[in-house]
């Protein structure tokens, strides 16, 4: 691994004593639920039927007596419902897929830019990056929260910016070579398949001058890590975020690895009991949840991030005093994250529709081979397609393969399997075998 | 004047075909017929039955996804070009002969020949007008 010397960004805040946090938080989040009351009908509904009045918040003591947000209080009020600020001081739009296919929105005001910008920024010092660093950005640049998030912080910053975006790996891999990129930010998934696709591209690890990878946007296990810093010869970092909060930034790791740094000034982490809803302690696994207390675009109370993790509160090697997540083990909703990409069984469902006219017994099976995510979905032959003939079979699978392309904007393989031989459970059907291993 | 034929799903795997037959077999179904197209992962089996109302039933009770489909049955002469020569006339009209499968009976001096075509009705017009001896059900 190459020697990384990561620096604070924001030290006056990264570096808080628990009861400064405590403080800050503290005042941060007494103003803004008294704005989302005053400017989000949905919140002031909420508190209202729970008899809460904006001023039983006193300290972030108080913030259990708050009521959830969803993903479904997010779609329910599509697209700009949950908006606080005046929709003129709302600059930018990002959204995330979502279980209908209905998108999940979110509006910045130019301070949650700001406050975006500035934990990228934070993120990127973890890393030991600094404005003398070219970063290669290959997320996807556009509605998704990637590639935009990391191109604001990143030129903040005052590195040199390569807006590479997703997709054309040919070209990707000759930027890398000729730019001379120092710092690669993409999907794990993505960095893997860039380091395989160098040989037959004729690119040689001595043609790059990589040395930190900035990985997120989906759950990778450590020996992911290990086999990316091996063939990129790099030190990978994992980066948290999800676009309903604010994008990548979220949370970040610095140089010890041992959980990711939560910026908590603006955005307070809670652990809950998914079924309780209660909150538990730090060190206990549950339910992520999210308040964000300096946005003002769409801020979000208590929001549910359906990831499980758990929370550290020890002072970090590092000198950070942030909370630290660890890695996230799995979600409490059926959404799967592959290659990146959200995707609920519900979209595979309307795609095997739309061919077909009606779903037939399926099953999601998601894989990592070789560090790629791959989606394997088996459709049970029943009566409605059932053909004599190999080519009208063969249509339809593929249509189904392509339908699934360009609804979730990822490959998939669909395999036809004689009907009544999938696995099925009792009452609920299994749609989903995930065989992935992120803990390892 | 046309052929009923059953056909069937099956995941290219071992056991499978013995599961149909000896499903029919068990229920004393006989096989006229029966031709098998495959993929790597999977194959439609098509057959014809002594009795193919009743091998419908009992498959699809043993939970088959069956298919029935009417094909055309043609007989021709047991010499060399006898299939080229029906091809022919099918391929002058324009029609496609989407799959075709042919069994000899012992001791007989022709060949039957069943086809699965793009435009059936227009193949049986065109057999008629052309005197091919077509087959049904019976004559099977």
């Amino acid at each position: 691994m190459k020697n990384i010397n990561d620096y604070i960004y924001s030290p006056q805040y990264e570096c808080m004593t628990r009861s400064e946090m405590e403080a800050l938080q503290s005042e941060r989040l007494v103003k803004l639920v008294k704005r989302v009351y005053d400017n989000v009908k949905v919140y002031r509904e909420k508190m209202d039927a729970i008899k809460l009045k904006p001023e039983d918040i006193k300290s972030v003591a108080d913030l259990s007596k708050l009521p959830f947000t969803t993903k479904q209080d997010l779609r329910n009020n599509y697209p700009f419902g949950m908006l606080c600020d005046d929709k003129d001081d709302i600059v930018r739009l990002h959204a995330s897929s979502g279980t209908t296919g209905k998108l999940t929105v979110v509006g910045y005001s130019q301070r949650d830019l700001d406050v975006w910008q500035e934990c990228i920024c934070r993120a990127l010092a973890m890393a030991g990056i600094s404005k003398k660093d070219i970063i290669h950005i290959a997320y996807g640049y556009g509605l998704f929260t990637g590639g935009l998030g990391l191109h604001d912080g990143a030129t903040k910053m005052g590195c040199a910016v390569v807006p590479a975006s997703s997709g054309n790996t040919k070209r990707q891999l000759s930027l890398l070579k000729d730019f001379g990129a120092t710092v690669l930010a993409c999907t794990p998934s993505y960095a893997v398949y860039l380091a395989t696709e160098m040989e037959k591209n004729g690119i040689n690890l001595a043609d790059l001058k990589l040395r930190v990878g900035i990985f997120g946007a989906e759950p990778w296990s450590d020996s992911m890590r290990r086999e990316i810093e091996k063939e990129l010869n790099i030190t990978a970092f994992d980066i948290y975020g999800l676009s309903e909060i604010t994008g990548p930034g979220v949370a970040m790791e610095c140089v010890y690895k041992n959980g990711s740094h939560v910026q908590e000034d603006h955005f307070i982490p809670e652990i809950i009991d998914p079924v309780t809803l209660e909150p538990l302690p730090y060190g206990e696994e549950g339910e992520l949840v999210f308040t964000t207390i300096s946005k003002t675009g769409q801020p979000l109370i208590r929001y549910r991030t359906r990831d499980i993790t758990s929370l550290n509160a020890e002072k970090c090697a590092c000198g950070r005093t942030t909370v630290r997540m660890n890695k996230v083990v799995g979600r409490d909703d059926d959404m799967l994250i592959i290659r990146g990409v959200n995707v609920f069984p519900s979209q595979i469902e309307a795609a095997i529709m739309n061919v077909n006219g009606i779903a037939p017994h399926y099953i999601i099976y998601v894989d990592r081979i070789g560090n790629l995510d791959v989606m394997e979905i088996h459709v049970e032959v029943n009566e409605s397609f059932a053909s004599d003939n190999i080519g009208d079979m063969e249509i339809l699978r593929r249509k189904i393969e392509n339908e699934i392309q360009s609804y979730l904007g990822i490959s998939s393989k669909v395999k036809l399997v004689e009907q009544n031989t999938l696995p099925r459970s009792e009452g609920k059907a299994v749609r989903v075998v995930d065989k992935r291993k992120f803990t390892e | 004047m046309l052929v009923k034929q059953l056909s069937v799903f099956m995941e290219n795997k071992p056991g499978r075909l013995f599961k149909l037959t000896d499903t029919l077999g068990k229920a004393g179904i006989d096989f006229v017929t029966l031709s098998i197209a495959d993929t790597k992962e999977y194959g439609i089996v098509r057959f014809i039955a002594r009795d193919n109302a009743k091998a419908y039933d009992v498959l699809k009770k043993a939970g088959f996804a069956v298919e029935q489909t009417l094909l055309l049955g043609v007989e021709v002469p047991d010499r060399p070009n006898a299939l080229a020569e029906v091809i022919e006339l099918l391929e002058k009209e324009g029609i496609n002969i989407d799959y075709l499968y042919s069994f000899a009976l012992f001791k007989a001096d022709s060949a039957k020949i069943l086809l699965k075509v793009s435009d059936t009705d227009k193949a049986v017009s065109l057999f008629a007008e052309k005197g091919i001896k077509m087959l049904n059900e019976k004559i099977l």
